[in-house]
């Protein structure tokens, strides 16, 4: 199959003072063009591990990653990506905070406002641009930070639970708006969470793993059709079957 | 009824700040007059009001002479104590090898070096500038020192991931902004030292004007102490107007980014 993004064969060890911790096994998975992964999996099974090796900013043991048929090294902006904390930088305006890549893509600047400003309206920030980080909610924060990853058009959106320090109220906003977002693009998305619900009611496929060393136990592809409604059978259906494969994964690390 | 207008009036802006002050100044007019009656062990405060109308010839050349030592002794300590904060900051290399020579250097006191102010410098107006910045560099550097060492990683990380992966460009374009608010502080502190140092350093006779010299050269022999009360009051003044000047072009046109995160 032909592959957006393949991670072959990854191993990620981190020394640390007791020896060696192996974050990452021997790990596989493919991301088709436009595809909405989602990867889910207990606190600390090396998903951000994984997505700051995609991202470039750590290097695999051993494998390969590799992103439309070449093999990753080092960070580009051809991989956007979305912390789960702020990482809006607060000394830049939200217009600044989007412009950051264009800048260093040496785009003039009238060029790169306009850019800027069209993904500022992208995720509804419009009449925002002028202000500062400090000057806005958490769900705002993280549209700025959606606005500047993809402002610079990178192949991939990396997102690492950007949604994890937001109210639930607003997180469902931010699902809801960043699927739009994501059929308007067409832009490929891997998503990492730790919330049955979110992966539920935004992937395409959702991938489950296992904790320490990371490995991949499931893959499966979600068959309900969009718009999606939370509180539908089959999505209940669907967060049963992954809840299922989450606990018993929990309790083989009981044993 | 009148108690609440007295309240109203306490309330308003200022009002208390200017009433406390007037009491002191009132006291101290007592206990000169009518305690110590002795002007040179307490000069009281009108005398000192008159004294300045007859340093006016004075003054100006003396506040521009100090402002000047002021200026070489702080000028130069920020741009070495920046420089050298921002090499230990973002290099571990540096701080190593760095480190225990400034924790080794910054305990001496300022004016120790008054020796060596005159031996390598001369009576000149930079050797006076040289003991100011021996106390303004270690505040601003050890200051932008911290700013450097607490930039967050998420900042890096973020920059990196927008094509931001040169050094130079990190430290210009993340470490530098992010450290702005604790060179700000170190500049500020900087400030403070350095004038204190300034009136010692002009006790030597790198000149024949500033406001240290006059102070501890020619009013204290000469046992003129209105005047002496005068001239503290002016170095005082003209920190505080220094401070704040300093204040509001750095907190309201630089920092603005900050407002609201520091608790005011």
């Amino acid at each position: 199959m032909n592959h957006k993004l393949e991670i072959r064969d990854v191993t990620k060890t981190f020394k640390t003072e007791e020896g060696e911790l192996m974050a990452l096994d021997r790990f596989n998975v493919g991301v088709k063009p436009s595809e909405f992964l989602c990867i889910i999996g207990p606190s600390g099974c090396g998903k951000s591990t994984l997505l700051r090796l995609i991202a470039g900013l750590d290097e695999p043991s051993s494998g390969a990653i590799i992103l439309d048929g070449k093999e990753l090294k080092g960070p580009s902006p051809d991989r956007g990506m979305v912390f789960q904390e702020y990482s809006l930088f607060p000394w830049r305006t939200v217009l600044k905070n989007v412009t950051f890549g264009l800048e260093l893509q040496k785009m003039e600047k009238q060029e790169r406002y306009r850019i800027a400003k069209e993904y500022i309206e992208l995720v509804g920030l419009k009449g925002f641009e002028n202000m500062y980080p400090y000057e806005l909610s958490g769900g705002m924060k993280q549209r700025v930070a959606i606005a500047r990853a993809i402002a610079p058009e990178p192949s991939i959106l990396l997102m690492d639970e950007p949604f994890g320090s937001v109210d639930a109220q607003t997180r469902n906003v931010l699902q809801e708006e960043l699927l739009e977002i994501w059929q308007r693009t067409k832009k490929t998305i891997l998503f990492v969470t730790h919330s049955v619900d979110e992966a539920v009611y935004l992937a395409d496929r959702v991938a489950v793993m296992t904790a320490r060393p990371g490995n991949l136990i499931k893959c499966a592809s979600i068959d309900i059709p969009r718009p999606r409604k939370r509180t539908s059978v089959e999505a209940n259906e669907f967060r049963e079957k992954l809840l299922m494969w989450l606990s018993l994964e929990r309790s083989k690390v009981q044993d | 009824m009148l108690k609440n207008r007295v309240l109203q009036f306490l309330n308003r802006r200022g009002v208390v700040e200017v009433i406390s002050l007037c009491v002191a100044i009132l006291i101290w007019e007592m206990v000169a007059v009518f305690v110590i009656k002795d002007k040179g062990i307490l000069p009281s405060p009108h005398v000192v009001f008159l004294t300045y109308f007859e340093l006016l010839d004075l003054m100006p050349m003396d506040i521009c002479t100090s402002l000047l030592h002021f200026a070489i002794g702080l000028g130069a300590g920020a741009v070495v104590g920046i420089t050298v904060g921002m090499l230990m900051g973002w290099f571990k290399a540096a701080n190593r090898a760095l480190d225990s020579i400034i924790e080794v250097l910054r305990p001496i006191p300022p004016l120790a070096w008054i020796p060596f102010a005159i031996i390598w410098i001369g009576l000149t107006h930079s050797a006076a500038g040289f003991i100011v910045f021996i106390g303004a560099v270690f505040p601003i550097l050890i200051n932008t020192y911290t700013g450097f060492r607490e930039v967050d990683k998420t900042y890096i990380d973020a920059a990196k991931v927008l094509g931001c992966e040169k050094e130079s460009k990190l430290i210009r374009l993340v470490a530098i902004p992010f450290s702005l608010p604790y060179i700000a502080t170190g500049i500020r502190v900087g400030m403070g030292v350095g004038w204190m140092c300034l009136v010692a350093a002009e006790y030597f006779g790198v000149s024949r004007y500033g406001l240290g010299y006059r102070l501890l050269c020619i009013f204290f022999p000469l046992q003129m102490m209105d005047k002496v009360v005068a001239y503290m009051i002016l170095l005082g003044l003209i920190a505080l107007v220094l401070d704040r000047v300093f204040r509001y072009f750095v907190e309201e046109r630089l920092l603005k980014w900050k407002k609201g995160m520091v608790t005011q």
